[in-house]
């Protein structure tokens, strides 16, 4: 019982901060998550003409209190998906995002087989090989005589 | 020679995956590489005397009243101009494009607006008088398919709907425009 009380206030103390931003967002915030169409880079670090009437645009929306992904939305529907910081995650967007996910989970298992195929190979062979009594035979001679 | 060991299957799925995956990223490498290049090699062709076809657009008008497709305007000489509300240069050209738009009838200036608000778009349309026909380019996708690096820019597009004359980068001027309008046959 204290356990799921536990994970319940973690869940609380990681969504509580999220939800806030969300719901009242900071121009800061929305700088951090969007990207100025001309140079290409973060909001935050543009001081291009267009980047200056995005600021205007994003703190007019926020006044009017807005949602974070409702200002979002409306600065796709001017600029595009390309405006995002982060592609969404649909179509063949969620290729950005699996891809890593797949390529180390992959490159986990591949490891690990890798790691497992090469212990066996140092311990050698696992099951003891049935000889006729011939070649036993022959062994034991060939043996002795490297003993003498 | 010893006989080679069977190879595990697991090996080899692992190598087919990693060769795919690695002919994969440079496939979309070269798509990059070439759909970034064609603006400037457009541009390259033009200047060496060529004529290459202008990238074909469907985009929204301006003012809402449906759409502009490009090959509609086929028969017919067109200027296409690239601007944003918040370009300088751009509101010193605009009623330069009108005055052509107005003195060469059978001249098409056709606007792209892009990288811009709708809105911003519509009130410097208002501003400056222009009634010749404006686009949005929402996602830029004409943009760079023209190869355009900045604003303004201007292009000419003979009847048979490909680039003439010469790619103008920044402001135009009345001298340039009657030049564009005559290499299009506009008197």
């Amino acid at each position: 019982m204290r356990r799921l009380l536990l994970i319940i206030v973690a869940a609380l103390v990681v969504a509580a901060p999220a939800a806030a931003s969300e719901q009242r967002p900071t121009l800061g915030e929305l700088e951090a998550e969007v990207m100025c169409p001309t140079c290409k880079t973060l909001l935050e670090v543009s001081d291009a003409p267009v980047a200056e009437r995005m600021r205007v645009f994003i703190r007019s929306r926020i006044a009017a209190g807005d949602t974070k992904s409702g200002i979002k939305d409306k600065l796709v529907r001017q600029f595009g998906e390309a405006v995002l910081a982060s592609p969404p995650k649909h179509g063949l967007n969620l290729m950005v995002w699996l891809a890593p996910m797949a390529t180390l989970v992959g490159g986990c298992v591949l490891l690990a087989w890798l790691g497992q195929r090469a212990s066996r190979r140092r311990a050698g062979p696992e099951e003891a090989v049935d000889l006729d009594a011939d070649t036993e035979a022959a062994i034991a001679l060939a043996l002795a005589d490297a003993d003498r | 020679m010893a006989p080679r060991p069977p190879r595990n299957p697991l090996t080899t799925a692992a190598s087919i995956v990693a060769v795919t995956l690695v002919a994969g990223l440079f496939g979309l490498l070269a798509w990059r590489v070439a759909t970034t290049a064609r603006g400037s090699s457009l541009a390259a062709a033009l200047a060496e005397g060529d004529r290459p076809a202008a990238p074909g657009f469907e985009l929204p008008l301006l003012d809402g009243r449906g759409t502009l497709d490009l090959a509609d305007l086929k028969g017919r000489p067109v200027v296409l101009n690239f601007w944003a509300s918040w370009c300088e240069p751009c509101k010193a050209e605009a009623p330069r494009l009108q005055a052509a738009a107005e003195r060469y009838p059978d001249l098409v200036v056709v606007g792209v607006n892009s990288q811009d608000f709708e809105g911003d778009a519509r009130k410097f349309v208002s501003r400056y008088g222009v009634t010749y026909r404006n686009v949005h380019d929402r996602s830029g996708a004409v943009l760079k398919k023209f190869g355009a690096t900045g604003f303004p820019e201007t292009w000419f597009v003979d009847r048979d709907g490909r680039l003439a004359f010469r790619r103008i980068e920044g402001e135009v001027t009345e001298a340039t425009l009657a030049q564009g309008a005559a290499a299009l046959g506009v008197r």
